[in-house]
């Protein structure tokens, strides 16, 4: 039996496909780097949904997997002048492999809920203080890409090229996400998010299900850094590893709506849009788009907990689980 | 280097009663409310700013600003979760986690916002006093800072323990629903402990403003250090709190003295990420795991 | 012999929950569970099914030794248990709720849907299967969490109180389907207080009290058995209802 789409779903997927056509057509070049950012946040959040929505994982640590992506194709191209395709390719795997380390290690020793969030966070900053104290790494400085244009480098003279090698990215991270909505290992990481218990007693092994979700999540994730690596030619600790990228993370599919296919892109380009759009009307000030954010969530949390797709899906809020642990 | 460790050490221990200041109002409101409260280095930060500009606008010294600034506190942590937290969240334990690091977000860049990143630090007359313990130089508001930590530990226990409204409180922390069913005002008690958790920040605040400076990444720099202290001591234990914040204070002095100042930031999260995941239960619990 | 559970003893601190527990279930059988509440019914259950590990004692299923073996892998092995609080997976449909079970044994989405019908249709909840799991009433749960259970082809099924929370008429409804499922080849070992449950479905009764199991046999010689009545109404109870009995 087919599982029909929602009409819901349809209707966003329109928005999503009008919205990422814009910068091809109607939008002035000054705002491409705006909707790159948002592109690459999307993508971070597609990883995100994997463990955090349709698995229950919650992360707040999920920079630890950005940065590794990227600092690690960055390391690969500048130390071992590896080519950059191959490079990323390699930086997903390495990042996939954080996030398998980060999952066995938590999930072994039965860390679930705010406990699982607080230690991804504290990963994060581990790598963040690593990545600061080597000069492998960059120290304090930060890695940088030599400009090298051209397809054969993964970078792009174009702006309007860089794009749209993100969007194809992002676009494949929802094809995943949907094979994955749409399998038994999807519907296996549901019913470990709704109770782990009955899971495991319907013969699931729950263990290797969500280390394997860190995993994909981690290559995604990966992805997302190395897109932000070809496109910016620059990262530091800070940015790989700390706390922006981690919230930027959550809150795409959290306000988006989270466990959902296009709840993060929706998300990202709803609370991006709305929040340059606010600075360019009050005028830019550093944190205050940041406070914006916060704010949006906590009025997310209050009146659309299912997030923004729960308005599109027509789903009252989602009843409460069991108490976790 | 080794005929350092000692002053090091002692240093650390100073600093590590700051740490078990902050952490024994977040033990209290996860021993209570069970609620990992992710605002807690924000409020600090904020108590911070209070007791800066009290001091810059108004002259009034950080150890006068105290009483005030702890009722000021109590009041804004009680509004917080009584108005914000408990109805932002419906109940579940994951949003919660989520409203909480909203608040903080909030907090954090409306400071950067209004105060800009400059650090800010007061400078007392008294700050510089030194005085001279076991080979060790240690500034005099540390000293008192240490006092005072423990004096305050040893109040809240006995308020725990030995007041009628301490128990009750205990109660509630055991078993909500049979507290509510014979007429305790839950919603009431628990935003009494979340004020009485941030009036201990203030408290802090009032304490570590002497020697200390005030950005609005502060906060966020103390969440993670407050979380391991509440892991290292037991959640909900204020014993606990206090032996984990000076234990923690006297790693984080020593690894930073044997790995440097950047690498040694590293010794507090590892120790987080390991008790964590082999005594989650905290190192002074006899009780099994959760 | 399908299950066969010897010395089964778990503490808690300083409570001894189950002391020196054993007990056999042939293959075909319908075998009941039974104890005054807080026995330690449910932990011997979850040391069979392998959530919690024994202090002493062994458990053999099929052949195998399964007494160190992870709910997961008892499950594949054919040993499938039921929850005492059901909780059927939120935001699911009743469908995709039983589908998660027969992905046990089909990996494609399609065919585990299809197979969550069938299963539902045994059931009699074929007109559920587009609601949301949580609209269920007591009963619909009680009755998801026997199809999730039975979706995943068990040999051996544990009901934990599979019946609490229904209404007579419901249990009435319950007890064939029960029947049914071990005609069709499953065995079956549940805990049960419904005593009209136990006498009707059963061919075997055990019963546990404060940790220990007091008597063995068919549910009428158990039920009449003093320790028994004892262990239910309290010390002397027996010898009163006996006086009772004779008086009358």
């Amino acid at each position: 039996m087919k599982t029909r789409m929602h009409p819901g779903n349809a209707v966003v997927a329109v928005i999503l496909i009008v919205a990422a056509l814009l910068p091809y057509f109607v939008l002035p070049a000054a705002w491409l780097g705006l909707a790159t950012n948002i592109l690459v946040f999307s993508l971070l959040g597609v990883a995100w949904n994997i463990t955090g929505g349709f698995g229950g994982m919650m992360s707040f640590g999920h920079a630890v997997l950005f940065g590794s992506g990227a600092y690690a194709t960055a390391m690969l191209q500048l130390h071992a002048g590896i080519n950059p395709w191959l490079a990323a390719l390699a930086a997903m795997a390495i990042a996939a492999g954080v996030g398998t380390f980060i999952g066995a290690l938590s999930f072994r020793y039965g860390l679930r809920g705010s406990y699982f969030a607080l230690i991804t966070l504290a990963f994060a900053e581990v790598f963040r203080v690593l990545a600061s104290s080597f000069a492998m790494t960059g120290g304090g400085q930060g890695l940088s890409l030599p400009l090298a244009t051209g397809l054969a480098n993964m970078q792009f003279a174009s702006r309007l090229h860089n794009y749209t090698f993100v969007l194809l990215l992002v676009v494949a991270g929802l094809v995943i996400t949907t094979l994955v909505q749409r399998s038994r290992f999807g519907a296996y990481l549901v019913a470990i998010r709704e109770n782990e218990a009955a899971a495991q007693a319907l013969g699931i092994d729950t263990f290797r299900v969500k280390v394997l979700a860190m995993a994909l999540s981690g290559a995604i994730a990966g992805a997302a850094g190395v897109a932000y690596m070809q496109t910016f030619l620059f990262v530091d600790a800070q940015i790989g590893f700390g706390t922006v990228m981690s919230f930027e993370a959550l809150l795409g599919p959290v306000i988006g709506g989270a466990g959902t296919v296009l709840g993060p892109v929706l998300g990202a380009v709803v609370l991006h849009t709305v929040g340059e759009l606010a600075r360019e009307a009050i005028g830019g000030a550093p944190g205050l788009n940041l406070v914006f954010y916060g704010l949006v969530l906590l009025v997310i949390l209050r009146f659309l907990p299912n997030g923004l797709m729960g308005l599109f899906l027509g789903q009252r809020r989602r009843p409460a689980t069991k108490e976790q642990a | 280097m080794l005929g350092l460790i000692i002053p090091v050490a002692l240093n650390g221990l100073m600093t590590g009663a700051i740490y078990a200041l902050v952490a024994l109002g977040l033990t209290l409101i996860y021993g209570v409310l069970h609620i990992i409260n992710f605002a807690h280095g924000s409020l600090l930060m904020l108590a911070l700013y209070a007791v800066y500009f009290m001091h810059v606008l108004l002259g009034v010294d950080p150890y006068v600003a105290m009483p005030f600034l702890v009722l000021a506190f109590f009041a804004l942590g009680y509004v917080l979760q009584r108005g914000i937290i408990s109805t932002f969240s419906h109940g579940k334990e994951s949003n919660i986690l989520l409203v909480t690091l909203a608040l903080s977000i909030i907090i954090d860049n409306l400071a950067l916002y209004l105060w800009t990143s400059n650090t800010r630090s007061l400078n007392l007359p008294y700050a510089y006093e030194m005085i001279e313990v076991a080979g060790a130089l240690l500034p005099l508001p540390r000293l008192i800072a240490f006092g005072a930590a423990l004096v305050i530990a040893l109040l809240l226990w006995l308020g725990m323990t030995r007041t009628r409204d301490g128990r009750a409180i205990r109660a509630i922390a055991v078993e909500k629903r049979g507290a509510e069913l014979v007429g305790v005002n839950v919603k009431h008690v628990y935003a009494l402990c979340f004020g009485i958790g941030t009036a201990c920040l203030a408290a802090a605040a009032c304490l570590l403003i002497p020697t200390f400076y005030v950005t609005p990444q502060v906060g966020y720099a103390f969440v993670l250090i407050a979380f391991t202290t509440v892991v290292l001591g037991g959640m909900g234990s204020f014993a606990g709190a206090l032996v984990g914040g000076l234990l923690l204070g006297v790693v984080e002095a020593l690894s930073g003295l044997f790995l440097g100042e950047t690498l040694g930031q590293i010794g507090i999260f590892l120790v987080f990420i390991l008790m964590l995941l082999f005594r989650p239960q905290g190192l002074f619990s006899a009780r099994g795991v959760r | 012999m399908m299950l066969r559970a010897e010395g089964l003893g778990k503490r808690f601190g300083g409570v001894v929950a189950v002391d020196d527990a054993s007990l056999t279930v042939q293959a075909g059988r319908i075998v009941a569970l039974i104890g005054p509440n807080g026995a330690g019914k449910t932990t011997l259950f979850t040391m069979i099914s392998g959530f919690q590990r024994p202090d002493s004692g062994r458990v053999h299923f099929d052949g195998q030794d399964i007494t160190t073996l992870a709910p997961h892998t008892i499950c594949k092995l054919g040993l499938t248990r039921t929850f005492q609080i059901v909780q059927p997976f939120a935001g699911l449909t009743v469908r995709e709720n039983i589908a998660v079970g027969t992905h046990l044994h089909h990996a494609k989405r399609s065919a585990a849907l299809n197979a969550a019908d069938d299963i539902a249709a045994t059931l009699g909840m074929s007109a559920m299967l587009d609601q949301p799991a949580q609209n269920l009433t007591v009963a619909g749960r009680k009755r998801l969490e026997l199809a999730r259970a039975l979706a995943t082809r068990p040999k051996l099924l544990l009901l934990d109180e599979v019946m609490a929370g229904l209404i007579p008429s419901e249990v009435a409804e319950i007890i064939p389907m029960i029947r049914a499922i071990r005609d069709k080849g499953v065995t079956i070992l549940l805990i049960e207080h419904v005593m009209q449950a136990v006498m009707s479905l059963s061919d075997e009764a055990y019963v546990l009290a404060q940790g220990k199991m007091i008597a063995h046999g068919t549910p009428q010689e158990v039920v009449g058995n003093p320790a028994v009545i004892e262990a239910y109404l309290g010390h002397g109870a027996a010898q009163r209802l006996q006086r009772e009995t004779q008086d009358a």
